[in-house]
């Protein structure tokens, strides 16, 4: 077998993104225990975990450059080394969607607590069931699993815009409780976030595996079916 | 123009050694065809099939067809017709030693009986023009020898040498090989301009030569072809393991 | 292995006995030493096998030398003009010349090169590109070897019992054959290897241009060959324009002028065997003159050939 450095070197890299998902992960993890519990605690390891966080996307891009500049990598390699750094990206906005979800849970604190038609648990289980997959998928090259990742997406989706609808409802009818409403919504839309991106982490996974883009299908059928009517298409 | 070439169950032998074993092929008109693959692999033995140099080596054998511009080559014409039509550009530059750099892009013709002074000085000048050889060289055109050249100029020398008599297709076997970098631009360049009239096959063992150059790439691997696809292809996403695996530097 | 090394390794052993630095120290004085040492050896070496050269060179070059002192010492002072343009006067009176000579043996030479060349190029050609490897080539390059070999007195003899008897008389013509013949081989064998030297690329160039094989052959090919060629040739040419025994029974000699080819014809290295065995102080004069003019002459035709020829070379080639 050749090339045993550049194989060396795409393992390190593999490994340093599978910390960085660690990282991203644990993030959110603690962020959900932190509105579970109201811990500020946690909220204070959440914002130092981001540090850890941003130290290793520099670093996972870096060494992806130097692979990408001395190895000339072809065909699967290279949508290896380009699926990491488009992960890595993911991961890291993942990290500050916990940061901006555990910044939401300390001004909780400092409110009264309220009974708000949403169910941030629900979907915060959701959410992080997705990123939990869409990693596995990555840690095994399943395409497969990346895919079972895409429609999940769509149930996210919907619990948010319920969220966004019934919360604004709260806040005309009930004006007292506009702060903490406020908060759910944002919170709500940080989960959707997550959602997001892990979506495009499996989409990733399924550009590396297969060679196949399937970024923005939804967008680009709805594109095509107008066009397949005849209608014109707004860019 | 250039045009097409339609190649069809070839097979070749050295002796006994089968160096190619059904090989189909069409290669697309005015377009860039790289051929890559491990030494041995008979991509060399295949381009050598096309103008018909294969059976200059006296234990060589040729079946199958090959197409060229509607002409079958090794029926409906000679070998000497088919090597005016299709030229060839070798690893290692080879000019002609005693000649001067007029009379090295002018052999093909002079020796073909050409001789007019004026249809030559044209050719000569269009020639070296078209292989961007001629700003560096048109005030020493008779009295440089073309081996006092250097090297990338010796190569640029015999490809407009070759251009000289007009072909419709041009092969390059490893072109650059031998070449510096600067040099292997320049003529990597040439390779670009020379697409709009002539149909270009190029071997490589320079993978990312072929990435640059070519529209569709062949991957030959023992004799055999094992996947012909559009260059980008093959690159970033090719059908086959065995491709795969030689591309990434899996191989052996 | 090298003084150096050695001496690094002794180094590095002794190291481990002693102390570091007292033995960094010694060991760099000692290895100056060696240095210095095989410094002397090697000057001293490269100034003997200098030396050899230079003599070999002396060895081989002093009889040539010293030929062509004695020859001018011996026969300068018989050269003058009458040499040149009278023919040999009779027995017993002084003066004449050689001029008949010279002129017969350009005749001959002429002759001989008007069959030599070609037919030995054309031999080499066949050789080095069509029939590579073939039978009739072995056969060819045997026979030319053979044909090397044969005596040069068995080659005058052979064109007399071919040529003279059948013809009834000698001839310039038979003596041109002989020589002819007997340049052949040099020719055929030095245009063969000459050619092979042209690198097989120059060949494939030539034909992938859709140049029909004969034709790559002649203006490509043996183009670049012709200096070698031209080379072989000229040595056949020096080696023939001396010869004598097979003349003597073809060209036979002449004391008159003779320009015919159907007639004896006087030759130059004839001439002087002749008058070298005969009695007569004149006529040992006249070889004397003879030796050098044969010489100075060879060498003249040589030299003239080279500059022709390196006139038509172009810069750069080599």
């Amino acid at each position: 077998m050749t090339r045993i450095r550049f194989q060396q070197s795409l393992e390190e890299l593999k490994e340093k993104l599978l910390v960085m998902a660690g990282l991203a992960e644990q993030a959110i993890q603690r962020a959900i225990e932190a509105y579970r519990t109201r811990d500020l605690s946690i909220c204070d390891q959440v914002s130092q975990g981001e540090i850890a966080i941003n130290r290793m996307e520099r670093e996972i891009d870096q060494a992806a450059l130097d692979l990408l500049a001395m190895e000339q990598p072809m065909a699967g390699d290279l949508r290896f080394i380009l699926s990491v750094i488009k992960i890595n990206g993911e991961l890291e906005r993942v990290g500050n969607a916990a940061k901006s979800i555990s910044e939401r849970v300390s001004h909780m604190e400092r409110m009264a607590p309220a009974e708000l038609p949403v169910n941030i648990p629900k979907m915060a289980t959701l959410a992080s069931e997705m990123v939990r997959k869409c990693l596995q998928a990555f840690i095994e090259a399943d395409a497969e699993l990346a895919r079972s990742v895409l429609t999940m997406d769509d149930a996210v989706d919907a619990m948010n815009k319920a969220a966004f609808k019934s919360l604004i409802k709260v806040m005309e009818e009930h004006s007292h409780l506009a702060p903490q409403a406020l908060n759910a919504l944002m919170i709500s839309r940080s989960l959707e976030r997550v959602a997001d991106h892990a979506t495009n982490i499996a989409e990733d996974v399924i550009f590396w595996v297969e060679g196949e883009d399937v970024r923005h299908h939804k967008s680009l059928n709805i594109v095509q079916e107008q066009q397949d009517k005849g209608g014109t298409t707004t860019s | 123009m250039g045009v097409g070439i339609e190649v069809t169950t070839l097979n070749a032998w050295y002796g006994s050694n089968h160096a190619l074993q059904d090989i189909n092929l069409n290669i697309p008109a005015n377009q860039a065809t790289a051929l890559i693959g491990p030494s041995g692999c008979g991509k060399s033995t295949f381009v050598r099939c096309l103008n018909r140099m294969h059976e200059t080596i006296p234990v060589a054998r040729v079946t199958g067809t090959v197409i060229i511009g509607a002409l079958d080559i090794y029926k409906d014409i000679t070998p000497v017709e088919i090597r005016r039509r299709v030229g060839m550009v070798f690893q290692r530059p080879n000019p002609f030693p005693t000649m001067s750099i007029y009379e090295n892009v002018a052999a093909g013709l002079k020796l073909n009986g050409y001789s007019s002074r004026h249809v030559l000085d044209e050719i000569v000048e269009r020639s070296l023009r078209n292989s961007a050889l001629w700003d560096e060289v048109k005030d020493d055109l008779k009295k440089k020898s073309g081996a006092s050249l250097s090297g990338g100029q010796q190569q640029r020398l015999c490809i407009a040498r070759a251009l000289a008599v007009d072909p419709e297709v041009l092969l390059m076997d490893e072109p650059a090989s031998a070449l510096d970098p600067v040099s292997t631009s320049k003529i990597e360049d040439l390779i670009f301009q020379l697409k709009a009239q002539y149909t270009i096959v190029i071997v490589t063992h320079n993978m990312q030569q072929a990435a640059r150059v070519a529209e569709k790439t062949g991957f030959f691997l023992n004799g055999r072809m094992v996947e012909f696809d559009s260059t980008d292809k093959i690159f970033t996403n090719p059908s086959d393991k065995r491709t795969e695996d030689y591309i990434t530097g899996r191989f052996g | 292995m090298g003084g150096y090394a050695r001496s690094a390794i002794v180094n590095a052993l002794s190291t481990g006995v002693r102390g570091q630095r007292s033995v960094k120290n010694a060991g760099e004085g000692k290895l100056k030493n060696e240095h210095k040492i095989r410094a002397k050896i090697r000057a001293l070496s490269d100034g003997a096998a200098t030396g050899l050269a230079v003599l070999a060179t002396v060895l081989v070059v002093a009889p040539l030398v010293a030929i062509f002192a004695y020859l001018v010492y011996k026969g300068a002072s018989s050269l003058n003009l009458a040499f040149f343009i009278e023919v040999p006067k009779p027995v017993g009176e002084v003066g004449g010349g050689m001029a008949n000579a010279i002129l017969g043996s350009a005749i001959l030479l002429a002759v001989g090169s008007a069959i030599g060349v070609p037919v030995g190029i054309a031999g080499g050609i066949f050789l080095a590109e069509f029939g590579r490897g073939t039978k009739l080539a072995n056969a060819v390059r045997f026979t030319a070897d053979v044909l090397n070999g044969v005596p040069s007195i068995v080659m005058g003899i052979a064109i007399y019992s071919l040529i003279v008897v059948p013809q009834g008389h000698f001839s310039a013509f038979s003596g041109g054959v002989a020589l002819g013949i007997m340049m052949i081989p040099t020719v055929c064998r030095t245009t063969e290897e000459m050619l092979l030297m042209v690198p097989n690329a120059v060949r494939e160039a030539a034909l992938a241009l859709g140049v029909p094989n004969w034709r790559s052959v002649l203006a490509i090919t043996v183009k670049t060959a012709s200096p070698g060629i031209i080379t072989g040739c000229m040595l056949a040419f020096a080696r023939v324009a001396g010869e004598t025994a097979p003349l003597i029974f073809t060209a036979f000699g002449n004391v008159g002028w003779n320009a015919r080819l159907d007639e004896p014809i006087a030759a130059l290295p004839l001439q002087i065997y002749v008058y070298a065995l005969s009695p007569y102080d004149d006529w040992h004069r006249l070889a004397w003159a003879g030796s050098l003019v044969l010489i100075v002459l060879i060498v003249l035709a040589v030299s003239l050939v080279r500059y022709v020829t390196s006139r038509g070379v172009l810069k750069g080639a080599s």
